[in-house]
Parts: C-alpha cells; structure tokens; sequence
C-alpha cells in the first residue's frame, strides 16, 4: 500500500475537530463541574452514589446508552450503504452524491427535528398514507418515542458516518478489487474478504465519532421524544435549569465526559489500529 | 502442483476501441501448452489491454479469446481460473502473506487442511517458507514479488498471466527473479504469458515473443528468430540496437544481393531477393560489425573516423562516421579490442554478408 500513503492517519484528522471541540468546551468549565458535582448540595461522593442506587439515574444511562448504539449501528449501516454507493459511482455522479450527503449539514438541527415531527406525529404524511393505503386503521405511534428520537438522530448522524468511510473507502487501491477477482473471487466474496476490512478503519472512525456525537444529543431527542424519553443531556438540563439540583446535573455531565474518554480510549488500545490501518511500522 | 501442461490460449482478431481510439486492433495469436509468451512493446502499444482482456477484465470490441479452442470470451474473471500477478503486486495489505497465498484457496472453498497444505508447497516453491506470518508491507519488493507468484500459481491455474512483473525492481534483482521465474516456469509446467516493455527481460525469459506497436502484432517468434530476422524497421530497432542501411537494390541473384553503395547480403536458403531497382532498408546489429586490421579483408568493408566511444567493461561501444555509408554503430568486446579508441582515429569496418538483414519501413 505504498500509493495510499500513510492509510492510517486520515480517520485521526477526521475526528479531530469533533475532539477538540469537545475539549474546548468541555476543558475550561469541566473543572469547575466536577468541582461542583463533588460539592453541591455538600462535599462527598454522594451524588456519584446515585449512579448505583437511583432507578432513575440508572434509566437515563441506559436509555441514552440504547439509544445512541442503535443510532451508531443504523447510521452506519446507512452510511456505508451510501459511501459504497459513491465509491463506486461515475466521478460525475459522484460530485452529486456528495453535495446530496453534505446538505442536510447545512440546515438546522432544529428544523430537521421539527420536519420529523410533522412527518411522523399521529396526522402527519406517513401515518395519513398508511392509513389511506388502507395498509393501517390506527396511526402508529412514531414520534414522541424512542423511536422517534432514533429516526432524527439517525438522520442527523449519516452524513457524519459517511464522510470517514468515504475517506477509507476511497484509499482502497482498485487494483485489489480486480486482483481478487481475478484470483476466482466472487463479486460477495471480494466485498467481504478485501473491500470490507480495507474499509474498516472508516467505518470505526465513524462508529467513534458518531457514537460520541450521539451521547450529547440535545434538541433532536428533546424534540422528537416529546419530554417522555430523557437522554442525559436533556436530563441534565433538567437537573439544573428547573430542579435546580447542581450536583446531580454536573455529575451526570462529568459521566458524560468520562464515557466520551473511555470510548476513544477503548478504541485507541484495544483495538490494533496499526494492524487495521496497514499502517507502516 | 500437478504436473498437467497447463492449457492453450488462442487469440482471434482481438480488437478492443475506446470510442474513436483503437487500443489493440485485429491481434491473433496462439500460445502453446506449457509455452511462455511475452507480449512485448512500447508503452501504450496495447499490452495490458491484451492481458486484460485474456483475464476478463476489459471486454473486447471485438473477436474471441479461446482456452483449448473453447470460446472463453464471455465468461467473467473470476470463472477463467487463471492466476495473475499485477504490475505492482497488489497483495492484500490486511492480509499476510500465507493469508494472501491462501486467498484463491479460500474462495474455492477449500478445507483448511487442504489449504494449508497448498500454501506450505507455494511458499516453499518461491523459498519464502520463514516469511508466512508476515504482512506483505513487511517484505521486500522481490519478496513482495515472490509473494505475488505464490499466489497466482497456488491454485493450479490454467495460465498464469504476468504484467510488468518485474519493472518494480532494481535492476540486480530483476536479473536475479528473471533466473527465478524460468526456473518456476520449467518447474511448474505452466502456461505463462507475461508483458513487458524490457526487451532483455523478453529475450532471456520467453519461448516466443509478439512484438506489439500500435495496438497491432508486428512479429512473433522466438527470440531467436526476432533478433536475427526482424521484419520490420520497428522490430530490428525495439529489440537490441540496430545500424540502418538504406540503397538502391543493383544486384540480384538467388543467393543474396548488392546495394548502390557497394553492401553485398546474403540471404538464408529460399529467401527471394528483392527485385533490382528497387529501394532497400538493411538493418545490422553492431555487435556483428568488427574492426579489421590492416589488410584484413571481409566481405563488406567500410572506412571512417570514430566520431565518439564509451566503454561499458564488456566492450566499447563505437559510432563510427563513414564516407560511403554514414553513421555506423558498433560494438566490440574489450578483449577484442585491437586499438585504444580515441575520436577522429581513423578505422576500417567489416561485416560478413548474412549480417546485414533487410527489413521492411514500418507502415504508417
Ligand atoms: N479505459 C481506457 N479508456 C481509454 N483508453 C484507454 C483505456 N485503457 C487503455 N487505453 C489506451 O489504450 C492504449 C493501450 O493501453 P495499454 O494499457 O494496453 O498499454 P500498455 O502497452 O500496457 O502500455 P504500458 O507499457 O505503458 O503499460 C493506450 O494508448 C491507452 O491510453
Ligand atoms: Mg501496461
């Protein structure tokens, strides 16, 4: 793989802005919080006891967790679907691919949560069809749910999952592909046995980033979940702005930060990224 | 490996066009059980196209590839059975080297005892046997090439099909793998069709050769033969260096002919002599043009002043300014050397009368 460079440094750029963001702004205040989650309402420990006797603590980080691995697997799923699409397409079709990716990026978060909702509450387009169709006699409940939440974070997340596999895919010497065929693989057996694990670094840059950026998930889980399913940031939120309960929101908050860590950690040791990514020694 | 002769490839009025651009026009070719046969020519004379088109990989426009006279023309690559090694390699680089030697395995669906069986007697057929666990970013290009072999030949294939492979390499170890190769070839039996534009590495290795220019076959046979009889202007100068020596035909009989200025050839039996009067083209290779020394006579002879002269350690090279017949280069082995070349020394030039060949002008 001498023409792909150095294969392996592309996805660390890649999340790069994701991290830094999330130092910059995690960083500076998150002294500060976790100064007050071990101090508020008293010093100790005792918010972080919450986390083993609470039901309701327990239920936010399991429901986010849920939430966000079944967002991070469709989203990627979707994503390489796509970026596999692009690999493949005319150089011209290609560019539209791309802008096709890239533009739902440029419109706001808030108005993609809201189109969501028009489209999936009990009179909205997809409910009214079904019914039309004859194919339903009740409307389904779509929004205000996790499943709600799960289509607009999916949606929000897909142009962040395909950009890195893109990236990946594209350094895929084509002369590979054709070598395997021309060894008597099948067009099955040459994605499965080159394509897919010389695709890998991007797909798990993806599933990092993705799955980072869907921890801290705000408006779209608070819109689409109608305030009946809370994921952490919506809960912290709460904790602070209208219970007032400091120390229960910034523990929650430096949890947060921790499984961020913990996730890029997990995937920066375990995994062999050099034998992943070829990378030279 | 079985030991089976490998099968043969036959080529019938191959064409292939992009749009207005014909890349190999009207090819016809047959490669023999067990041959090995380089398709030889400059870049972008439709080489590659050719062998890719063998593998599967480019559709032709037109004609038909037939392996043992069956059409093979619309089967897809991966139903063709032929081992490939690619310009480059194109080793797996997630995979190592006995993964990558056992992926043709794989996809046949063989046990794992089998392939592992198959893989051990590859890797020990290319002498990397303590290189199995290794990446192949981890490997030398020879290795790497080695690797590529392995690969292509575990599965017994039906032909192995070779494109520049060795044009990644210096040039010691090209020699070194070209020794290789045709070791590999007579042992494995083999039918091999490789492509290269290196004309040493097409002498030394082939059975046959098919000069390609322009999409089209301009001459095959064996080297032998190409070198000592090209047919062509193009031919003579691709393969080796050759002098060109153009004349009016003023003489001719059954045996041979003369120039206007005074070469004599001698044609082998039953070449007809072109008719007198008509325009010549001869070519000569210099290494058959020898220096004579005082009174030696030779059947042509030409006198000149050295114009320039390189030493190579095997020989001299000279370019030799004559009255009567122009630049002539020649060649002469060191030991041979009966003066110490210097410019403007003054020599006298013999060839014998089968050296010169006549060659055809290249059609436009
Ligand atoms: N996909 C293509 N579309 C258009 N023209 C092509 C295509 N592939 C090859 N050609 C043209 O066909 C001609 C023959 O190409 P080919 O690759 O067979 O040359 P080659 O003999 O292998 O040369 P080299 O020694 O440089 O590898 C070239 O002029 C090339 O530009
Ligand atoms: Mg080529």
């Amino acid at each position: 793989m001498t023409a792909a460079g150095r294969p392996g440094a592309g996805w660390w750029w890649l999340i790069l802005p994701a991290f830094l963001l999330l130092v910059v702004f995690y960083v500076a205040p998150i002294l500060q919080v976790l100064a007050i989650s071990v101090t508020e309402p008293e010093p100790g420990l005792g918010n972080y006891e919450r986390l083993f006797t609470s039901g309701a603590v327990q239920r936010v980080i399991v429901t986010t967790l849920r939430i966000c691995l079944i967002t991070t697997v469709l989203a990627l799923l979707l994503g390489y679907a796509i970026a596999y699409a692009i690999t493949l397409a005319s150089p011209r079709a290609r560019g539209w691919w791309i802008l096709a990716v890239l533009v739902p990026l440029w419109i706001s978060v808030l108005v993609r949560a809201f189109a969501w909702v028009t489209l999936l509450r009990r009179q909205g387009l997809v409910n009214n069809t079904l019914m039309e169709a004859g194919i339903i006699s009740e409307p389904l409940p779509l929004v205000w749910n996790e499943f709600g939440i799960v289509v607009g974070m999916v949606h929000y997340m897909v142009p962040f999952a395909v950009l890195p596999m893109l990236a990946s895919m594209r350094e895929i010497d084509p002369r590979l592909l054709a070598a395997a065929r021309g060894l008597g693989g099948s067009r099955g057996q040459v994605f499965r046995r080159v394509f897919l694990p010389l695709s890998m670094p991007g797909v798990i840059a993806a599933a990092v980033l993705v799955f980072i950026f869907t921890l801290g998930f705000y408006i779209t889980p608070a819109i689409l979940g109608g305030g009946k399913t809370l994921m952490v940031a919506e809960w912290i939120g709460l904790q602070i702005l209208d219970l007032i309960r400091w120390g229960l929101g910034t523990m929650m908050a430096t949890m947060l930060v921790v499984a961020i860590l913990v996730t890029l950690a997990v995937f920066s040791r375990i995994v062999d990224l050099r034998r992943i990514f070829g990378a030279g020694a | 490996m079985s030991d089976a002769r490998g099968h043969a490839l036959g080529l019938k009025g191959l064409t292939k066009r992009y749009g207005e651009f014909t890349a190999v026009e009207d090819v016809s070719l047959e490669v023999g059980q067990g041959e090995f046969l380089t398709l030889l020519g400059p870049s972008g004379s439709g080489k590659t196209t050719i062998l890719m088109a063998v593998a599967g990989f480019v559709a032709p426009s037109a004609g038909a590839i037939l392996l043992d006279g069956r059409d093979i023309t619309p089967l897809p690559p991966e139903k063709r059975n032929f081992g490939m090694v690619f310009q480059g390699y194109a080793l797996f680089p997630h995979m190592t080297v006995a993964e990558n030697i056992a992926f043709p395995l794989r996809v046949r669906g063989l046990s794992r005892a089998d392939r592992d069986a198959k893989v051990r007697a590859a890797l020990d057929l290319v002498q990397l046997a303590t290189f199995a666990e290794r990446l192949p970013r981890q490997l030398s290009g020879g290795q790497q090439q080695r690797v590529a072999l392995a690969r292509a030949l575990v599965f017994d294939p039906a032909l192995l099909l070779l494109d520049e492979p060795l044009s990644a390499l210096d040039k010691k170890l090209r020699a070194e793998l070209q020794e290789e190769l045709k070791a590999l070839h007579r042992r494995v039996g083999r039918t091999f069709v490789n492509v290269t534009h290196d004309q040493e590495e097409a002498l030394s290795l082939s059975d046959r050769i098919a000069i390609l220019n322009h999409g089209r076959l301009v001459q095959q046979g064996a080297p032998g033969l190409l070198y000592e009889r090209p047919r062509t202007r193009f031919v003579a100068d691709f393969l080796g260096k050759s002098n060109f020596l153009e004349g009016t035909v003023v003489e001719a009989a059954a045996g041979g002919f003369a120039l206007d200025s005074g070469v004599s050839v001698r044609l082998p039996d039953g070449a007809a002599p072109p008719p007198a009067g008509s325009r010549s083209l001869l070519s000569l290779r210099p290494e058959k043009v020898a220096l004579l020394a005082e009174g030696e006579a030779a059947d042509n002879v030409a006198e000149g002043r050295i114009l320039s002269w390189s030493y190579l350690g095997a020989g001299f090279a000279l370019r030799v300014a004559t009255e009567r017949l122009g630049e002539i280069r020649a060649s002469l082995p060191s030991w041979q050397a009966a003066i110490a070349p210097a410019e403007g020394l003054p020599v006298r030039l013999g060839w014998s009368a089968e050296a010169a060949v006549p060659v055809e002008e290249d059609a436009a």
